[in-house]
């Protein structure tokens, strides 16, 4: 049976190479058409590989981490008939260094386990054209995708949530997923808890390989303290009358509105700061040394995700109201944990926010998202006794945690700066009354 | 050089050029839609409409020349005429009636229409010349709309009597013989109607049977049918040019030899080209899938921000699968989610009968390693066929024989094109053969067969 190299598609606008950052299946193993071969990660973005035909993987084009050119074998897959292949045992996993053609595949030592059948339903018939052939007889059929079965309207949200039907088990007739089988799912996946906790010594060491998103933030982050100057600027603020108002608002929209967190407001507050110090929502070509001053408030968001931290951007926050901004950021930040936001959210931004929440300390020195000029921490809030006149008062206090880079914006600058966003977080109400 | 910006440029205003303008302009993108000759492209101008309109007509005309004799049913018609001119220009009314109707359309939509042959820069940048001078468009989003053009054989050039389907569309007279290179659906729809409408038609077709993309059992009431209409089907058959004085067709025919055909016009319809040389689409250096331009299911070709829909990006070279993708890469410019995931694209011949297909037929559910159910239900028991005294052809419905999933379904017959969106309906909502059959359906009508054949296929048939 003929071996198919599985070469590394192009994956994306002018990307030449990916690095591979996931197998999903080793040498030997029997995979079905469409199954997920690797997961690549270009950029940004990670591009999961499928396999075009069912058949038996003989080699693996490299090792975790690796980068590929486009167009070099990925995979070398044996393939046969649907029905050989899923009669197929694993089989032992040979030293697939060459594209072996002596991996046993022997479809009458198969286990009576029937491999799952992929169902393939064709996307389209291809319309009798009326080509001119020259006795070609039969009809062409293209394979298309395993595909979960349920109707446009679902496909269509679980698209827009970001959620892969093949994950979901339909409870309908023939595996139909219905709404109630996507609903079920995306709860499901959001309660799903920790386990308990066992007490036990534990001397085993895991190497982990630094890849992938991972290895990217690593050397984006090297980078970013290599060549910026940062210096760091911690100011406090009495964010005591933006909680009550944010409490009030939430409260007398609740269930109408989105929830305001304090993050909608420190946007705010941000691009009305900006207003005045257009020189801190710029970027710094370095290289051609060159700073550009943008107009447009585009506000990274630091974000927490289970591969590691990525900032997605909430467009032109000038042009936005708290609610849309804050359910904007929600979206944001859900599709970014879901791995997947779109490679233009997660590119483009001005000036950036990070907060670690109610993790936030009470001081952090946050890395500049390179190339722009400063960086926002929000730190966590608490109630502090604060002097005033003649005794302590309880106040609910914040600090922020701010960087900036020295070589563009001078201290003295980014101390105003920062005063400004502080008497605004202070008087929440200027916040209101638009931009 | 006057410059001009836009968020998106579309280069042709075919069903899916225009679509994408129209859905584009409807989501505040500023669109600006390119089109050299009229709006509506092919399918408006000359292939989906007027080639349904001469059908029509055709039928008509056919249909009372058959009642000169006293009908079953009592009646007769005495000299039947028909004025072809003005069949020609009801034809042409259609046709002006929809294209007004699409440039309203994207009018309402806020799109500006340039006039004009489209000349590709690089993957942002456009020019148009018109009427001197030259415009140039820039945009974020760059659409590719520019459909498809008939098929040529090298040894016979369109020219002269040789003639393409946009051509036949627009004869003044009917021609007394015609002869059809290429049985597929243009073709014989092409050549039935004008059979009907009095031509000596002969069809030559280099495969072994007509519509050799559609299984026999499909295409055989087809068959019957331009028997009954005395239309010649010459099959593994080749041409080879015309004669010396370009009155004859030459054919080689395997088994037969060489022989000639003689008639008034050559009609050509072996295929269609996608139009992809002369607007500077080469600058761009896309990825291309053999002659079509490749794209992923979010319609993106090769490069960023360039998009490309309808004929141009491959098969089936149909108007509805255009329309979808336009409208689908509107939503995504606009910054929606979508890709292109239809399971089944229905694709009819309107030939006599019709015959429609969606999704899987049994053969390719074979081949695709499907166990299959496979159940039929003729018209010739269906009451509505026979109080239209037209019984040709049949039902048939495709599904998986574990779990009774439709996988896809065919019929031929009169009328069967309108049957194909409750098909594809059924399949696209993942329907199994219990929902069709749990289905009403009204009485009479064509589409009971649907329901009976699943009844069928279930075991439990209840008219035949
Ligand atoms: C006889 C016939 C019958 C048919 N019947 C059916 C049918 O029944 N059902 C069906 O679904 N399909 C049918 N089709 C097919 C259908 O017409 C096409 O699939 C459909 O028109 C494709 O749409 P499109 O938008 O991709 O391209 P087109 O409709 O081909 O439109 C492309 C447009 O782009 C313009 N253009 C190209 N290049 C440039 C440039 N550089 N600058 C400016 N403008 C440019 C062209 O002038 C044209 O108007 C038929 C076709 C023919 C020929």
């Amino acid at each position: 049976m003929p071996v198919e190299l599985v070469k590394l598609p192009d994956v994306g606008e002018g990307v030449a190479e990916a690095e591979i950052v996931e197998w999903h299946v080793a040498v030997g193993e029997t995979v079905r058409e469409d199954q997920i071969l690797a997961a690549v990660m270009t950029d940004k973005a990670t591009v999961e590989i499928p396999s075009p035909r069912a058949g038996v993987v003989v080699e693996l084009g490299g090792e975790l981490g690796a980068r590929l050119a486009v167009g070099s074998p990925l995979v070398g897959i044996r393939f046969g008939a649907n029905d050989d292949v899923a009669n197929d045992k694993a089989v032992a996993r040979p030293d697939g260094r060459a594209l072996a053609n002596d991996v046993p595949v022997d479809p009458q030592a198969g286990s009576l386990v029937q491999a799952e059948q992929p169902y393939d339903r064709r996307p389209n018939d291809g319309h009798p054209t009326n080509a001119h052939r020259n006795g070609a007889a039969g009809v062409e059929v293209k394979l298309a995708p395993v595909r979960s079965i349920a109707s446009p309207a679902i496909r269509a949200r679980a698209r827009e949530a970001g959620i892969d039907l093949r994950l979901v088990s339909g409870s309908g007739a023939a595996g139909r997923i219905t709404h109630d089988d996507l609903a079920g799912y995306v709860q499901n996946r959001s309660t799903a808890s920790a386990g308990p906790r066992i007490a036990q010594r534990d001397d085993s060491v895991e190497q982990i390989k630094v890849v992938g998103l991972r290895r990217r933030i690593a050397e984006r982050m090297a980078e970013s303290t290599r060549r910026v100057a940062h210096f760091s600027y911690i100011e406090e603020v009495d964010v005591t009358a933006l909680d009550e108002l944010r409490k009030q608002l939430n409260a007398r929209f609740a269930g109408s509105r989105p929830k305001l967190t304090v993050l909608p407001f420190v946007v705010a507050a941000l691009v009305h700061a900006v207003c005045d110090f257009p020189q801190v929502n710029g970027t710094y070509d370095d290289d051609k040394e060159l700073v550009s001053r943008h107009g447009a408030v585009h506000v990274g968001i630091a974000t927490q995700t289970p591969s590691g931290l990525m900032v997605p951007v909430l467009f032109h926050a000038e042009a936005l109201d708290l609610w849309t901004s804050a359910a904007e950021i929600k979206r944001l930040a859900e599709s970014a944990r879901q791995g997947s936001a779109r490679r233009e959210e997660l590119s483009g931004s001005t000036i950036t926010v990070t907060s670690l929440g109610d993790l936030g300390g009470i001081a952090t020195t946050p890395v500049i998202n390179r190339p722009e000029l400063a960086i926002i921490g929000v730190n966590r809030m608490m109630i502090r006794p604060v002097w005033q006149g003649d005794q302590f008062v309880p106040r609910m206090m914040m600090n922020l945690s701010s960087s900036f880079d020295h070589r563009i914006i001078d201290g003295f600058e980014a101390a105003q700066f920062i005063r400004r966003t502080k008497e605004l977080l202070e008087a929440p109400a200027l916040l209101l009354v638009g931009n | 050089m006057q410059d001009s910006a836009a968020e998106v440029v579309i280069i042709g205003g075919g069903p899916g050029g225009y679509v994408a303008a129209i859905r584009a302009g409807q989501l505040g993108l500023r669109t600006v839609l390119i089109e050299s000759a009229a709006l509506g492209g092919t399918c408006l101008n000359v292939g989906c409409i007027p080639s349904k309109a001469l059908i029509h007509a055709a039928d008509a005309f056919h249909s009372a020349g058959r009642h000169g004799e006293m009908t079953s049913f009592g009646l007769s018609v005495k000299q039947v005429r028909l004025d072809f001119a003005r069949t020609v220009a009801w034809k042409d009314s259609v046709v002006n009636r929809l294209t007004g109707g699409v440039a309203a359309l994207l009018k309402k939509s806020g799109v500006s229409v340039i006039p004009g042959m489209a000349e590709i820069v690089d993957g942002k940048t456009v020019t148009v010349v018109t009427a001197g001078t030259t415009m140039s468009y820039r945009a974020r989003h760059l659409v590719l709309a520019t459909g498809s053009v008939p098929q040529a054989i090298k040894t016979l050039p369109f020219a002269g009597n040789v003639i393409s389907s946009t051509d036949l569309l627009s004869l003044p007279e009917i021609p007394a013989r015609l002869v059809v290179v290429g049985a597929g659906y243009i073709g014989l729809e092409l050549g039935i109607a004008f059979a009907k409408l009095g031509s000596n038609v002969t069809v030559v077709e280099a495969d072994e049977r007509i519509l050799p993309k559609w299984d026999t059992a499909l295409t055989r009431p087809v068959a019957r049918r331009l028997e009954e209409l005395k239309v010649s089907v010459i099959t593994s058959a080749q041409a080879q040019g015309l004669t010396a004085g370009g009155e004859s067709l030459l054919i080689e025919q395997r088994g037969h030899g060489l022989r000639e055909l003689p008639a008034d016009k050559f009609l050509v319809a072996v295929g269609r080209e996608p139009r992809t040389k002369g607007f500077g689409l080469e600058r761009l250096d896309l990825a291309m899938d053999g002659k079509f331009v490749k794209i992923n299911d979010r319609c993106e070709t090769s490069m960023s921000n360039v998009w490309a829909i309808g004929d141009l990006t491959g098969e089936p070279m149909l108007a509805h699968r255009a329309m979808a993708q336009g409208a689908m890469v509107a939503e995504i410019m606009a910054g929606k989610r979508r890709s292109f995931d239809a399971v089944a694209i229905p694709a009819v011949c309107f030939t006599d009968p019709e015959v429609a297909s969606v999704g899987y037929t049994p053969e390719q559910a074979k081949m695709d390693g499907h166990d299959v159910k496979v159940a039929t239900f003729p018209f010739a028991a269906n009451g509505r066929a026979l109080t239209q005294m037209d019984d040709a052809g049949f039902v048939r419905i495709v599904a998986r024989a574990s779990d009774h999933l439709v996988l896809g379904a065919q019929a031929v017959g009169a009328g069967v094109s309108e049957l194909t969106s409750s098909l594809a309906l059924a399949i696209e909502m993942g329907a199994v053969l219990e929902d069709i059959a749990g289905t009403i359906g009204a009485h009479p009508t064509r589409s009971e067969a649907i329901h009976e054949a699943a009844f069928g296929a279930l075991g439990r048939g209840l008219h035949v």
